[in-house]
């Protein structure tokens, strides 16, 4: 019996060790997360913790950034012009319930083009967008868009924050995570060397293996270079941070858009539960008072 | 133990239905006046939880059956659909996917509390194994649900747990084709697991009903173990005091559930499911969901042959066996006692075994070949073939020498310069853990009702609340037992 007891405490024992040890070493693979940590833009995000809220001003420039930028390479297959302007969107207006009434929603719209059938006769022609048309997709099909950036499509980016670990910090590091590859590191053409890319450098390392730089190789190009390439409307300097910040801030917002909702009907839905649960529990203290139990 | 009906009719139409369906008298003698013993704690609950855990997956899952496509082409469109452009689409599959991981950890509870307390020994074996094919329902369940979102790890744990299937000797390759309509994961699979995944939540509420039948016939076990002697001293009627206890579990349950579902919804998704599946493009790591991965570590901690069995099949027997086990369990046990309370050695060794699931879980999150944490310094291995083309490997320090020496050889040699690391692998941990999984069903249990002295039981329920609650008034019970499970 002795034994049996002694034993198992052994492998108890061993079993919490290794856990410990395993939190305690926090083993992060170097090419798993590139360096260390994900960078974060000073001051955080305002869409975090369970009461956050995404920043309206943010939003416009960020779809502005994705606009002038992004929107060239990348699809938002999920995402509607009336989607600007829905309640917790970047254009939403209290004026206009009903974003296919907002007019700086139907003037986004209509500023872009998008393929249609002519009636009378057949032929395909471009018109202006309205706000019920999705975004337009900047290639063709699939084929096009690997064509034109060397054999990888560039990913849709409607739920993109969803897609990779870290989110908008993800999304925020990869925009200001390139640089020049370090010496021993041979980039190779149509690829771009950058350090929080989730990729691996190993094969083209000529180094010491153990000390192999951070980061990967994508075929993206950096798509935001330098200051001032987006000239924001309400003043705010356009630095690359900036505008890796704002565009981050919008792609979150594009891939959660009923976050505001939701946090908002989250708090009255808890602290009904718990009003409830205090009422119950004064009732079953109630009805048990006189069982033994 | 429901004993004689005392449901009494009192209008004229009651009256009239009464002798001719008596319906009224099935719902009154099964929720109102049901005999319970009046000693339940908390751990109890955990039933009514999980029926309300089914109403809830299936009121959600048929309203976004109405929104949802089950095509290739359209399923990952017409989820974004829901959680866009139809009211309160977020928040219908929010619930429905963070159900799904609320129902598995509410029946893991319900589990493990009917392990310690004996849950599964006479008179209720077919009680209990009428839960474990729910269990197992559930989770075939939960995988088809997992397919239709059509995600990256939709399609690829599908292709891994099929093939998993197909691996099975004589019976595998026809199931696996079966239940892919193909050859590989494709339309015809999805459809077939969008009709399955609607059916079985309807066969598992046709076993929930024969489970709560069985459970009527043979009455709730207790946590002292001991059984009703007497309905009066010893039992309370289910209405109101057990429907107000457990109604007060169910608002702390969903309120916690809400927690997830308003402020951390994705908390337990996978990123890659976010991503649309795409056949040519497999995820680096292919994980099941939470509530599957102890069983996944047990399946790939066997990286072994034994004899001609290979490793994969073997792994696949021992993942299938690890649940199979449980239908046994009535009989492995062979102590004479239900409640653990009352077998100091089953009670340690019960609170390792819940140790060693949770770890599991750890385990089948990691990869097998990477370390839980490494020992000594990262060294460089230089692997090449000598002249005799035989595999030589060789050990460096310095990347300096170990790259002069891999230069030195000749190409013929195919030398290639890696890191060596060393240290315990998740692997070994998953090995240990799982050979405690079976030891503890298969040696542990049926030995320990041979070797294993129980401390004194009380006499009675009655007694056992009477001492608790402190009245002086003395009794010819034995000396109790601790009392600290409540
Ligand atoms: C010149 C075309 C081009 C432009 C402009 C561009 N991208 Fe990309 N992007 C790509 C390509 C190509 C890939 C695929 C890279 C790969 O997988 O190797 C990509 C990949 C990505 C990824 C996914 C990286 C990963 O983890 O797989 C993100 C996120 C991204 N781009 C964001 C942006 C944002 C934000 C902008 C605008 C500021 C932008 N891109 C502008 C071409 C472009
Ligand atoms: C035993 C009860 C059930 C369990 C455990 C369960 C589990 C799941 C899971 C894990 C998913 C994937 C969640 C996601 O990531 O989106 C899912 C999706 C789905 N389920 Fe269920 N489900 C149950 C009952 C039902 C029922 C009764 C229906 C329909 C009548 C249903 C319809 C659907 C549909 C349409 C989806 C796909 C939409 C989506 O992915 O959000 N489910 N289910």
């Amino acid at each position: 019996m002795r034994f049996i007891t002694l034993a198992a405490a052994g492998l108890a024992t061993l079993a919490l060790a290794s856990a410990g040890l395993a939190f305690a070493q926090e083993q992060r693979p170097a090419h798993e997360f590139g360096p260390e940590h994900l960078d974060e833009p000073e001051g955080g995000w305002s869409f975090e913790g369970p009461l956050g809220n995404f920043d309206q001003n943010a939003l416009q420039r960020g779809y502005k950034v994705y606009r002038e930028v992004c929107a060239s390479c990348h699809s938002m297959k999920s995402m509607s012009f009336r989607n600007l302007g829905q309640k917790g969107g970047p254009f939403y207006d209290p004026e206009f319930p009903n974003p296919n009434d907002n007019p700086r929603v139907k003037a986004l719209a209509a500023d872009l083009t998008i393929p249609a059938i002519d009636e009378e006769t057949g032929d395909e022609e471009q018109v202006p967008a309205k706000t019920s048309d999705t975004f337009p997709n900047p290639f063709k099909n699939p084929a096009a868009a690997r064509a034109s950036n060397g054999g990888i499509a560039p990913p849709d980016l409607s739920v993109i924050t969803s897609a990779r670990e870290g989110g908008a910090s993800y999304i925020y590091s990869l925009l200001t995570g390139f640089r020049d590859p370090p010496a021993g590191l041979t980039v190779n053409g149509g690829q771009h060397y950058n350090v929080f890319y989730p990729g691996d450098t190993g094969s083209q390392w000529a180094g010491d293996p153990r000390l192999k730089p951070p980061g990967g190789f994508l075929a993206m190009p950096p798509p935001l270079k330098a200051d001032g390439q987006v000239t924001f409307d309400d003043g705010t300097p356009s630095t690359v941070k900036q505008m890796s910040k704002d565009v981050a801030t919008f792609l979150a917002w594009a891939a959660d858009p009923k976050q505001e909702t939701r946090k908002q009907m989250g708090v009255g839905v808890v602290i009904y539960l718990l009003i409830f649960a205090v009422v119950v529990y004064l009732s079953y203290r109630r009805i048990w008072a006189k069982v033994e139990h | 133990m429901s004993g004689p009906s005392t449901y009494e009719p009192k209008t004229g139409f009651t009256k009239w239905l009464d002798a001719r369906l008596p319906i009224v008298r099935l719902g009154y003698d099964s929720m109102i006046d049901f005999p319970t013993p009046k000693n339940l704690n908390y751990w109890w609950t955990f039933g009514g939880i999980l029926a309300l855990c089914l109403v809830i997956q299936i009121v959600t899952g048929i309203v976004l059956a109405m929104h949802y496509v089950a095509n290739t082409s359209m399923a990952f469109a017409s989820v974004q659909h829901i959680m866009r452009d139809v009211d309160f689409g977020w928040l219908v599959r929010y619930i429905h996917a963070n159900g799904a991981g609320m129902f598995f950890l509410a029946v893991y509870i319900h589990m493990f509390r009917g392990l310690y307390y004996g849950s599964y020994k006479a008179p209720r074996e077919v009680l209990w194994i009428l839960g474990v094919v729910i269990y197992l329902l559930m989770m075939a369940t939960a995988f088809m649900g997992y397919v239709l979102p059509w995600g990256q790890m939709s399609f690829h744990g599908s292709s891994v747990i099929t093939n998993l299937i197909g691996a099975l000797p004589i019976v595998g390759p026809a199931v696996k084709t079966y239940l892919l309509g193909g050859a590989a994961v494709g339309d015809p699979t999805l459809n077939r697991f969008f009709s399955l995944h609607y059916l079985l939540p309807f066969v598992i509420a046709g076993v929930v009903i024969l489970h709560i039948w069985a459970l009527h016939v043979v009455g709730n076990g207790n946590p002292t173990g001991v059984s009703v002697q007497d309905i009066k001293k010893d039992t309370v009627p289910f209405h109101p005091y057990y429907t107000v206890k457990d109604g007060f579990a169910i608002i702390l349950f969903l309120t916690m559930f809400a927690v997830f579902v308003f402020f951390f919804p994705e908390a337990m998704g996978k990123t890659d499911n976010s991503i649309e599946a795409n056949p040519l493009q497999t995820p680096a790591h292919i994980v099941p969901e939470w509530y599957l991965l102890p069983f996944y570590a047990i399946l790939k901690s066997v990286t072994f042959d034994i004899g001609p069995i290979p490793a994969k099949l073997l792994g696949v027997l021992a993942m299938f066996g690890s649940i199979l086990i449980l239908f046994a369990l009535p009989w492995l046990d062979t102590s004479k006692v239900r409640s653990m309370r009352y077998r100091p050695l089953a009670r340690q060794l019960f609170v390792l075994f819940v140790l060693a699931c949770v770890g599991l879980g750890f385990c089948g999150a990691n990869e097998p070949d990477a370390f839980v944490f490494k020992t000594g310094k990262d060294r460089l291995q230089v692997e090449y073939s000598d002249a005799n083309g035989r595999a030589q490997t060789k050990f460096f320090d310095q990347f300096s020498e170990a790259n002069a020496y891999k230069e030195s050889l000749p190409t013929a040699a195919g030398a290639s310069l890696q890191v060596a690391e060393s240290g315990f692998k998740w692997k070994w941990l998953s090995q240990i853990l799982a050979a405690y999984y079976f030891i503890y069903f298969l040696v542990l249990m049926p030995l320990l009702g041979v070797i294993e002295k129980p401390k004194p039981r009380p006499a009675s329920i009655a007694d056992s609340v009477h001492k608790r609650s402190g009245s002086g008034r003395s009794s010819s019970a034995p000396v109790a037992a601790p009392q600290h499970a409540e």
